[in-house]
């Protein structure tokens, strides 16, 4: 679950992360008495859940607060399209107004899972206000790193380390560990995902603070945090993986192509995306039905695939375990029956209680395209979609 | 015989509710000896004709469990790994999915200190066919004995990676689900070590997918290996940045692309399926180069 950065921040600056004053403001009224507040000098940014808003225009400058009124209005409303938002954009609903300050020199701070270690790392690179990847990719000798042994949490020599790593050093020392060492703390405490400072400045006035904030939460720790995760913007999200979500599917994942895909599994799901693609077309969507035992939640799903508009045929393909392939192919029945999928569909049907299933299908009396395996699956789905 | 499990497995399986009952059936059905079932409260009683515990150590020290088979729901998934680790249970299997991540750190850290071997979790577990022990929840009728070693981070695709392999004559010495979150017990890499020194397997399928680097560094130990690997990276096409299902599958740098997988991969000595419907006949064709088939 991500957070906007007005969000990531307010909840930065409740462990102490220093962060720069500001108000987040939904209407051009409400920018302009935060303006005003701020002393009319601001910055207004955009806030979506995507990167790379500075240079598609979402970040405007303002030196009064009727420029800031008009930064808002101009923002306010549209969707903002960036590199990292796909080409319809994020809806703007929100601007994020905030005093400007003189900036020395940024860097970055970050906290992520590292997989492999098992463990949180905080990462700290002086190269800030750049892609961290790219950085780590082309100088890998500028991140340093510091891993969060769960034992002993994270640890001040650590905090120390990377400051002085990154040339916070002297009388920007202290103020740079405690940054640090709050930032490791929000991370720990909220089940961070990734919560990053990019970048994170040194101003000509001699503090640290967070320019720039992400935090992500794990969606699995949902059940320990609660009013952090009814911060999540859900007009951020694709219309249709809304839907999804509401009706109970928690993986789906709108795509470019024109083949429905509903699978069950994530493993089977991606690799039947792949062998769409192998056969030369290409998936309208990502979704694992998982173990849904209920022909409802089936019809259900298949009722998000079959009114996607992009959608020109359907595949089906269930490998039964915990999931019975009986139930997918009720599911399957009462929703073409119900109008819900009109498009062509392929089946492909194998493992728990497969031929009962078949039975169902057979007992349908519905057209549909059967396919033993799974290239088969896949080439019949592509030959329907074009 | 196999990875993990063999004639001698004697099962106990944590969270005996709905999931944990039916697959105590299917296991038993299979030929597997599921000797008791742990639910803190209910210990005394018997259910579906398994004794149940109110501890996994009841469960060691009465009946001589050695594997322990976890369908504890996900908010108390870590604390139930956590008991068999103690209770000195060799070998933990976590069927459940959705653990928070941060309960997983702290899972894999105290693991350092234990003998206890955890498979998964968010994983279909293990099922050697030869001694027809099943500890997890795959179809047991795809699998045919034989000495191919499987292991995947996905459910569903292994079964249809096996079924592959079945309807081609090519039989299974263990099948390893290694799970598909972030955090696992045991890595591909550690997966491929078990079979590299089991003599009962003379060829090894891996299935990985998108996200993380953990097929880079299974590739790694490729290199070093005698037995011929076949692999297939799922995901080839999915964006970057959107999560597929899988806590894990998640495109975040160039490492996790399938592309950089694949490319460790071939670079190692291993055989990469392009497409997901011919993993079991490129198994077939390199046991045929090499002469094992």
């Amino acid at each position: 679950m991500k957070l906007h950065e007005y969000q990531a921040k307010e909840l930065l600056a409740r462990y102490g992360v220093p962060v720069p004053n500001g108000k987040v403001a939904r209407t051009p009224d409400e920018a302009e008495a935060a303006a005003n507040e701020l002393g009319g000098k601001v910055v207004v940014k955009a806030q979506v859940h995507a990167g790379g808003r500075g240079k598609a225009g979402g970040v405007k400058l303002a030196s009064s607060a009727a420029e800031a009124r008009a930064a808002a209005e101009a923002l306010l409303g549209t969707r903002l399209v960036t590199h990292q938002s796909g080409p319809q954009g994020q809806p703007v609903n929100a601007v994020l107004v905030e005093e400007q300050f003189e900036i020395e020199r940024e860097l970055y701070m970050g906290v992520i899972i590292d997989n492999s270690a098992g463990m949180p790392i905080v990462i700290a690179s002086a190269s800030g206000g750049m892609d961290i990847e790219e950085v780590a990719e082309k100088t890998p000798e500028k991140i340093f790193r510091q891993a969060i042994d769960p034992t002993i949490g994270f640890q001040g020599f650590q905090a120390r380390s990377l400051a002085f790593a990154t040339g916070l050093d002297g009388d920007l020392n202290r103020p740079a560990v405690s940054l640090i060492t709050a930032l490791a703390k929000a991370f720990l405490e909220n089940d961070g995902s990734l919560a990053e400072i990019n970048p994170l400045a040194v101003t000509k006035d001699g503090r640290v603070l967070a320019v720039d904030a992400k935090f992500s939460a794990d969606d699995n720790a949902d059940f320990r945090h609660k009013a952090l995760f009814e911060l999540a913007d859900r007009s951020q999200e694709d219309a249709l993986e809304v839907e999804a979500k509401d009706a109970g599917i928690e993986n789906y994942v709108k795509l470019d192509g024109n083949i429905g895909c509903l699978v069950n599994g994530a493993g089977l799901a991606m690799a039947t995306m792949d062998a769409i693609q192998f056969e030369g077309g290409m998936p309208a969507n990502f979704l694992d039905i998982g173990t849904q035992n209920d022909p409802a939640a089936v019809s259900a799903a298949l009722k998000i695939i079959g009114a996607d508009p992009d959608v020109k045929a359907v595949l089906i393909n269930i490998f039964g375990g915990l999931a019975r392939t009986d139930v997918i192919a009720q599911g399957l029945v009462d929703a073409i029956k119900g109008g819900l999928l009109p498009q062509p569909t392929v089946v492909r049907l194998a493992g728990t209680n497969v031929s009962e299933g078949m039975r169902i299908l057979d007992e349908s009396g519905l057209d549909l395209i059967r396919a033993d395996g799974f290239a088969e699956a896949a080439r019949k789905a592509v030959a329907a979609a074009s | 015989m196999g990875v993990l499990l063999d004639e001698n497995t004697r099962v106990v399986i944590q969270g005996f509710g709905g999931a944990g009952q039916r697959e105590a059936r299917n296991c038993i059905n299979y030929g597997t000896k599921i000797v008791a079932g742990v639910t803190p409260g209910r210990g005394g009683q018997e259910i579906e004709g398994v004794p149940i515990r109110n501890t996994v150590k009841q469960a060691v020290e009465e009946f001589g469990a050695n594997v322990s088979l976890i369908f504890v729901p996900a908010a108390f998934a870590a604390d139930a790994i956590l008991e068999a680790a103690d209770a000195g249970v060799p070998v933990a299997i976590c069927i459940t999915e959705g653990i928070p991540t941060r309960d997983m750190v702290g899972v894999k850290r105290y693991l350092q200190t234990s003998e206890t071997t955890l498979i998964g979790p968010n994983c279909p577990g293990v099922i050697t066919p030869m001694a027809r022990a099943r500890a997890g929840i795959m179809p047991p009728d795809v699998y045919l004995p034989g000495n191919v070693g499987v292991i995947s981070r996905s459910g569903t695709l292994v079964y249809e990676t096996v079924d592959q392999l079945t309807r081609l004559g090519i039989g299974q010495s263990s099948s390893v689900g290694v799970g598909g979150d972030p955090i696992i017990g045991t890595t591909q890499r550690e997966a491929l070590e078990l079979f590299e020194n089991d003599p009962d397997t003379a060829a090894v399928v891996m299935i990985g997918e998108i996200g993380g680097t953990a097929e880079q560094e299974a590739a790694e130990y490729i290199k070093t290996m005698s037995k011929p690997v076949v692999a297939f990276i799922a995901g080839a096409t999915a964006p970057p940045g959107r999560r597929m299902g899988h806590a894990g599958a998640i495109i975040a740098g160039k490492a996790g692309t399938a592309q950089a997988k694949q490319t460790a991969l071939m670079d190692a000595g291993a055989t990469v399926s392009q497409s997901p419907s011919q993993i079991g006949e490129t198994m077939q064709r390199v046991l045929k180069e090499r002469g094992l088939a």
